[in-house]
């Protein structure tokens, strides 16, 4: 491809084209990434939304629904929307996008959808590179619709500045919340589906409890929103608790989740450089040959003898 | 690291006032299950929404499944868009219920690259997709 520096600058001026191809760039990895993304601005704090949830708890209705609402703010919204991958064939059906119909046409958003590739944690691999991109082109708010993920997966709190859970109401008892996980990396909390019955009780659960955990004066006070997309209720004050909290970032520009997602991008960075300079040698290659044909091999010993060769390229 | 290629993403939706997808959800699994990356976008698209769809997924293929009669508006003008938009490289393919004689319109004037009716196995729509992807992609940069 060409000159990562005037593929960075075009994505800068808005060129939609060149963004869209660029986050296939990235998706794709290898060297032609990596020299795009060093040549992109650095990631402005607080742009960065991570919706997460368990599947059907109502992601991509809410995330619909706040594009809606910061757009009716006046701010474009750029959409990642993380699907899972076939174990199997590694294909994949990406199908956010229908919920998503409302904000087709409107030239203030931009959603791209994006497949885990049997990543773990909810997001894909490219995510960070992707919404350096999206920042890049100057998308007001980036959100992140990761794949409906379990009770550890809280990978999406590495890529994001403010991580919005999606509860459904019913979802299990007390005991299920206060166990370790999202519920913890949780910033702002949404209650979906407001309309039925069970979800005071929810709601109440949840306040209550996000009222033990935070013992310190200046931590942020986690808000707890119930929303109702039947119902078009809860979208306003949901959009302002993540405003808030998004400000409540900017005074406070060295939180311990802050100072954790750069530690997070360094050691990300470290291995796929590593990762591609070994990948050059050819223990790399012979290993993979190995790897085909015995079943046996130790694979401890094949990434020493890898690493060896690496060190000795480079001595 | 990148020595196998990037997956073939392909678009499917479905243009136009016609409520059934049930045709569009077996070729999006097919093609999942060929290992493409398949965004399904659902029922209800105007030509101008599926291209700028087309546009922000960066996709290798557009397929348009349409069963409401209104294909020889309808398509024309999404691959039109498409030219307009600077994509005329997607592969575009139409299923449906679509007359041979429209079918040869479609693919002869109208920058359709293959219109697949009732009775194709998806085995025949991977490979069309999988030569034709191939094809584009060995002439890009």
């Amino acid at each position: 491809m060409s000159d990562p520096q005037r593929r960075a600058d075009a994505i800068i001026q808005g060129d939609r084209r060149m963004l869209a191809q660029a986050l296939t760039t990235v998706e794709r990895g290898g060297a032609d990434a990596r020299a795009l993304v060093r040549c992109l601005p650095a990631l402005p704090e607080g742009r960065v939304v991570g919706i997460t949830g368990a599947p059907g708890a109502g992601k991509s209705t809410l995330t619909t629904a706040l594009a809606q609402a910061f757009r009716a703010r006046g701010m474009t919204v750029a959409i990642i929307a993380v699907d899972p991958s076939s174990p199997l064939t590694g294909g994949s059906l990406l199908g956010d996008r229908i919920r998503m119909y409302d904000l087709a046409g409107d030239s203030g958003v931009f959603i791209r959808s994006m497949a885990n590739r049997g990543r773990f944690g909810g997001i894909a691999a490219a995510t960070a590179d992707a919404t350096a991109l999206m920042a890049a082109a100057g998308f007001a708010v980036i959100l992140i619709e990761t794949v409906g993920a379990g009770q550890s997966d809280v990978a999406v709190a590495d890529v994001a500045d403010t991580i919005l859970l999606v509860e459904a109401p019913g979802m299990g008892d007390e005991v299920q919340s206060i166990k370790a996980g999202l519920l913890e990396v949780a910033d702002v909390i949404a209650v979906s589906k407001c309309d039925r019955a069970d979800a005071a009780a929810t709601l109440q659960q949840l306040r209550a409890l996000v009222q033990m955990q935070h013992p310190s004066d200046d931590a942020w006070p986690v808000a707890v929103c119930g929303v109702s997309a039947l119902q078009q209720t809860g979208i306003e004050e949901l959009t302002d608790a993540l405003l808030a909290h998004r400000s409540y970032l900017a005074m406070h520009p060295h939180t311990a989740r802050a100072l954790h997602r750069r530690r997070v991008h360094l050691q990300r960075a470290i291995e796929i450089q590593l990762f591609e300079a070994v990948g050059r040698t050819s223990a790399w290659q012979s290993a993979h040959r190995i790897l085909t044909t015995d079943s046996s091999a130790n694979i401890d010993s094949l990434a020493q003898q890898i690493l060896a060769e690496w060190r000795r390229s480079v001595d | 690291m990148t020595d196998t290629p990037a997956p073939i993403r392909v678009l499917v939706a479905k243009p136009g006032l016609d409520g059934h997808d049930r045709g569009a959800k077996v070729i999006a699994r097919a093609l999942r299950d060929a290992g493409m990356d398949v965004i399904y976008t659902g029922l209800g698209l105007t030509p101008h929404m599926i291209v700028e769809a087309a546009l922000q997924e960066d996709v290798d293929v557009v397929g348009l499944s349409i069963l409401s009669g209104a294909h020889m508006t309808l398509l024309p003008k999404v691959t039109h868009a498409l030219d307009a938009a600077g994509l005329d490289h997607c592969v575009v393919v139409a299923g449906g219920i679509i007359p041979t004689d429209d079918a040869q319109i479609l693919t002869q004037t109208h920058g359709v690259d293959a219109v697949f009716g009732p009775g194709t196995t998806t085995e025949e729509i991977v490979t069309f997709i999988r030569t034709a992807v191939a094809r584009v992609r060995a002439q890009r940069p």
